[in-house]
């Protein structure tokens, strides 16, 4: 038994750097997101790094057949078609967001969030299709908002399907967001004392209770998430729950620190397929 | 103060992971807390959820974040070491995903001691 003790105790230690950012700090996006995938297929040799888009799915074939069986007729169906007709109905002044968005809108979600320099800030996808609102008087979503932004980006996101997740780190304001957002994944929180290393990188794989926990790497390529079937989740409305689970305030959605976070979240997905719209229990 | 604070903290974890359908299976507490009612309730001590008790035939659906608690007075001949463990783990190894009990007042110190008492008869 002690002997198991110190054999665990040594295989946390290999991931120590990884797991406190230690040994990552100052390092490129790119060296983190190689150091990331180099964590986990370590661990989990048989698990192909396609797959970590699955999340959890990806560690437990059973869970996995049963979702293959969901999308076949996605329970979600009805709520996409709403964010469809929004997407199509023209604004007041006769334009449509497909107008004011890059590409018609299309094959864009990937590459956000973005740094937008002149603004100085991060900018999500949301806030992309607020300025598109506002740009053409309409009255901006409130962020998060399941009955706008929910709808309308579960459809919209699915004019991404396949584009490979493209965030870009570049010049030094952009690096001193990823860093923020990096830091917000690896400091602990709460009450229960957790990091979302604690979980998502040390623990990835592992079960908590009967919960089996997804590696970071592929996290942030298909939102929203339809739980159990139909409840609508942003990727920024998980974060929330994730941070209320240890008992620690969660930052306001669209806050700075929320989209610095998604934005260094975002990036250790790059490279991967979006595929909006999926089930998650 | 502290009591406020825990009931309060009770409350803002409704929708956690850690919790769900825990509250339905506790028996809501008649007399005084076990240090077993302790450890298995998803509100207080959670243990479950990482830790797996082979000795233990009621312990179901258990976690793997932490090893199995087993032949703990063997292991542990010094209590006050198994309680310190469970008081702030991360004294013991930093990286340590094991909530500081004690230290972030997520247990009282009475209860920790019920539950020492229960981990080290295991
Ligand atoms: C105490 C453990 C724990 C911590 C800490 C935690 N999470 Fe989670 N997280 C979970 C569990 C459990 C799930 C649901 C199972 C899964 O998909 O991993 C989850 C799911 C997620 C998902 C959805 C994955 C998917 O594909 O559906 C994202 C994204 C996520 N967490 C991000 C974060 C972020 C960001 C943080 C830090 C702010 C964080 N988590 C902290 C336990 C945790
Ligand atoms: C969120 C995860 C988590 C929870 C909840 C948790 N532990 Fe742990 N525990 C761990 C981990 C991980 C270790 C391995 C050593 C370390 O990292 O501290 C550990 C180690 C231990 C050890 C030392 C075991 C050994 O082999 O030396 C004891 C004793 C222990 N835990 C008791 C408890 C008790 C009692 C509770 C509930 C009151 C509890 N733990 C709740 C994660 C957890």
């Amino acid at each position: 038994m002690k002997q198991q003790t110190i054999a665990k105790l040594l295989a946390g230690l290999t991931g120590l750097g990884i797991a406190l950012g230690v040994a990552t700090a100052h390092a490129t996006p790119e060296q983190d997101r190689q150091e990331f995938i180099k964590y986990y297929t370590a661990k989990y040799p048989n698990i192909k790094l396609d797959d970590y888009v699955y999340g959890a799915l990806a560690f437990d074939a059973d869970s996995k057949a049963q979702y293959d069986a969901i999308m076949e007729f996605p329970p979600y169906e009805s709520q996409i078609e709403k964010g469809r007709k929004m997407w199509e109905t023209p604004f007041k002044n006769g334009k449509t967001y497909a107008d004011c968005l890059p590409n018609g809108g299309k094959q864009i979600a990937g590459n956000y969030p973005m740094f937008d320099e002149a603004k100085g800030k991060v900018v999500t996808l949301e806030n992309a299709i607020n300025d598109c609102r506002t740009a053409n008087g309409e009255e901006a979503f409130k962020p998060g908002d399941k009955n706008t932004f929910g709808f309308l980006t579960a459809y919209m996101r699915t004019l991404s399907d396949g584009m490979l997740m493209n965030i870009k780190v570049e010049g030094p304001k952009a690096m001193a967001a990823y860093e923020d957002g990096k830091k917000t994944f690896f400091a602990r929180k709460g009450q229960l004392n957790f990091a979302c290393a604690s979980c998502h990188v040390q623990n990835a794989g592992v079960r908590l209770r009967s919960e089996l926990i997804s590696p970071a790497v592929g996290h942030a390529v298909h939102w929203p998430v339809f739980r159990g079937g139909d409840n609508l989740v942003t990727l920024q409305n998980r974060y929330t729950g994730c941070f209320k689970q240890v008992r620690a305030v969660p930052p306001a959605v669209n806050s700075v620190t929320m989209n610095n976070l998604e934005y260094f979240h975002s990036s250790l997905s790059n490279g991967l397929p979006m595929k909006a719209s999926v089930f998650r229990k | 103060m502290r009591k406020l604070h825990q009931v309060a903290a009770a409350c803002a974890i409704g929708a956690a992971v850690l919790t769900t359908s825990a509250l339905a299976q506790t028996p809501a507490p008649k007399k005084e807390e076990t240090g077993k009612d302790i450890a298995f309730n998803r509100t207080k001590g959670n243990c479950l959820a990482c830790h797996g008790m082979p000795t233990v035939p009621d312990a179901e659906s258990t976690g793997l974040y932490g090893p199995p608690l087993i032949a703990m007075s063997a292991r542990y001949p010094d209590k006050a070491k198994l309680r310190a463990q469970i008081w702030d783990a991360t004294a013991f190894n930093p990286a340590s995903s094991m909530i500081p009990f004690g230290k972030h007042g997520v247990l009282t110190e009475q209860e920790i001691d019920k539950v020492t008492d229960f981990v080290y008869g295991l």
